[in-house]
């Protein structure tokens, strides 16, 4: 049990814990910001040691200092993309770098849309991304469920196949993948993008470890009740692998948006192409035109920038809990 | 990895008993439910990726003709890799990089352990600064970087002019070409690196920095007889991760630089050489064999790094 425990930790904790994202107690799975109780908790620690020893306050400061200097600037790359995006082609040439624009351009924003592809790529975007998720996550629990708690004939040697393939880079599978879709006539198409990706061998472990991490009782209390596994997975489990749905959710969101060698294969026109796609090509087409090119870009990355920071915890956690990217 | 290994035996046994119990109670009804569950998944990981993996190899013996076929011709692909002169140079740059990307590490480390000191203000929006180019979009991200380092009127050649020196035209000059790449890849990973170090960090006993405080250990003295020790397996975590990812470089290179750069042949990853022999030379024999050497470069330093972790990493 102990070594199950371990490598379901996070899953564990946010069973007794109930919500693991706003639960101050537990590291594991809240590296984001405190909560208000948790920061009067961290306040009146800091504030023993403040009182057992005198000198903390200066270092403090220099901790500060560091963190808010390394801080600008690791976000001063989204500043700068930022103002060149609402400043003129000129403005963005000109030798001391403009701070701010003189006018405003706002229409670069709407100029994106009329000089490249951005309204299907986005829409390229949006649907790969929906239909991952949504693919993934049905797969994936369902059959990280049976593996977690269901016995089933060749169920270990399956399991380290497919474990072992988590291990192995994506440059071993792209050629046959590529060669798959191709047949299929699936080449610029939404679902020559999504097909390979809808199954993840990393999905399913993820989710049989939130799994495994679950409760025997609740599942042994619907069977008594003369409930079928269908109905004891998505009635009763399901909802307990909550906070590992979003995990997987979340990473799926970000690998789908962000990718880009599968779709750079499998897409050849610009109106089938998703946004990563989009903008990689785009450099050479408007190379110049460096205003659209970052308002281009700031849009692409607005959707995952909005979300991140609506759920920051969720991201955090999810991410840090998968370990990969 | 030892969770991982152990956990089907002690779980297997825990579920026969279940079983057990089941026959006796309901009928064997439970049959061929599983397999409901998990065909639609194995299936497709069957075929999009396990089938890939043999048909790759089998790849990597064979030679593409210009209008389709295969033709097998045994180990040529391997000795032609092992003449091609810009493959130890795409391994060079791809080390380059990882070492370059690795050095985020003891950055995050010392980050960390700000941000995670106990009752420490905005400790929250540091998290957020820092964690916000790793999941941007690296074909967006890599735009942004090629206008900061754009020769002429970039803000970083602007910066150097300030102190008279003339700055390169970075993306486009073999060596700093490679190194403005790597910087961004050190950036974008940056804020991983800290959430997985800082989670790590959380779960150091407090009392052990108190003990050492009592003991009049100082600050930076607890940061190396305490912290460093402690945190080694997150950092080793991290370490692995880092270097598997750093030699699947393709992104950021391919969106800084473009396919039409002069100085690509001197600046390209492994996987670049790949993607570009498989899908723009259209030599996918020569592209399969490639891929195997990216396979068994990632398994060897992956295992080296597994057989020295005794000598480094603390396991309480």
């Amino acid at each position: 049990m102990s070594e199950s425990m371990l490598s379901t930790k996070s899953g564990v904790d946010s069973r007794r814990s109930g919500a693991a994202v706003t639960s101050p107690s537990q590291a594991g799975g809240k590296p984001s910001g405190p909560a208000g109780r948790d920061r009067k908790s961290r306040g009146a620690e800091g504030a023993r040691r403040h009182g057992t020893k005198g000198g903390k306050q200066g270092s403090n400061v220099l901790a500060h200092c560091v963190l808010s200097i390394g801080g600008l600037a690791m976000i001063s790359p989204l500043l700068y993309q930022i103002v060149m995006s609402l400043s003129t082609n000129a403005e963005v040439q000109s030798t001391p770098p403009t701070l701010w624009p003189g006018v405003v351009q706002w229409s670069n924003f709407a100029d994106v849309f009329t000089s490249m592809n951005f309204g299907s790529q986005l829409w390229v975007t949006v649907a790969i991304t929906v239909v991952r998720v949504i693919g993934q996550v049905l797969l994936c629990s369902m059959a990280g469920y049976a593996f977690a708690r269901m016995q089933f004939r060749f169920k270990g040697p399956i399991l380290a196949i497919v474990l072992s393939i988590i291990m192995v880079p994506s440059q071993l599978f792209l050629i046959p993948q590529y060669q798959i879709i191709q047949n299929l006539g699936w080449l610029n198409s939404i679902a020559g993008i999504v097909a390979p990706g809808i199954f993840s061998a990393f999905g399913l472990f993820l989710m049989r470890q939130f799994f495994m991490g679950l409760p025997d009782e609740l599942e042994d209390a619907a069977r008594l009740d003369g409930a079928n596994p269908f109905q004891i997975f998505f009635r009763v489990m399901l909802p307990l692998a909550a906070n590992g749905l979003w995990a997987l959710v979340i990473i799926t969101v970000l690998w789908s948006w962000n990718d880009l060698l599968w779709p750079l294969v499998v897409t050849s026109t610009a109106n089938a192409a998703p946004l990563s796609v989009g903008l990689s090509n785009l450099q050479g087409e408007h190379a110049n035109n460096y205003p659209i090119l970052m308002a281009a870009s700031l849009m692409a990355m607005a959707p995952i920038l909005i979300m991140f920071l609506l759920m920051q915890k969720r991201v955090m956690a999810g991410i840090g809990r998968s370990g990969l990217k | 990895m030892k969770a991982q290994t152990l956990t089907p035996a002690s779980k297997s046994g825990r579920a026969a008993q279940a079983t057990g119990e089941r026959r006796k109670g309901k009928s064997k009804s439970v049959g061929w439910w599983p397999w409901l569950f998990v065909v639609p998944t194995v299936a497709g990981i069957g075929v999009f990726y396990l089938w890939p993996i043999v048909q790759t190899f089998y790849y990597s013996f064979t030679k593409w003709g210009v209008f389709g076929g295969t033709k097998f011709i045994g180990l040529d692909n391997y000795v032609r890799m092992f003449a091609d002169s810009t493959i130890p140079q795409s391994i060079l740059n791809t080390l380059i990089y990882t070492v370059v990307v690795l050095l985020g590490i003891p950055i995050a480390v010392i980050l960390a352990s700000l941000i995670e000191r106990p009752g420490l203000r905005f400790a929250a929006l540091y998290r957020t600064l820092y964690f916000i180019p790793y999941i941007t979009m690296p074909a967006a991200v890599g735009i942004v970087w090629r206008l900061i380092y754009n020769g002429d009127f970039g803000p970083i050649n602007w910066f150097l002019g300030l102190f008279g020196i003339q700055g390169p035209y970075w993306t486009s000059t073999p060596g700093f070409a490679l190194l403005a790449v790597a910087t961004v890849g050190l950036w974008m990973s940056l804020g991983f690196n800290l959430i997985i170090i800082s989670a790590g960090l959380r779960e150091i006993p407090r009392e052990l920095f108190e003990a050492a405080e009592m003991d009049g250990a100082s600050r930076v003295r607890q940061f190396f007889s305490i912290t460093v020790p402690l945190l080694t397996p997150s950092i080793f975590f991290v370490t692995i991760v880092t270097v598997i990812s750093g030699f699947q470089l393709f992104d950021l290179l391919y969106v800084m630089m473009g396919k039409a750069n002069l100085a690509m042949p001197q600046t390209q990853s492994l996987v670049y050489i790949f993607y570009n022999q498989a899908f723009l030379q259209n030599d996918k024999g020569y592209a399969a064999a490639i891929g195997i050497l990216i396979l068994v470069i990632i398994a060897l330093l992956t295992a080296f790094q597994f057989r020295i972790q005794k000598r480094w990493v603390n396991y309480v």
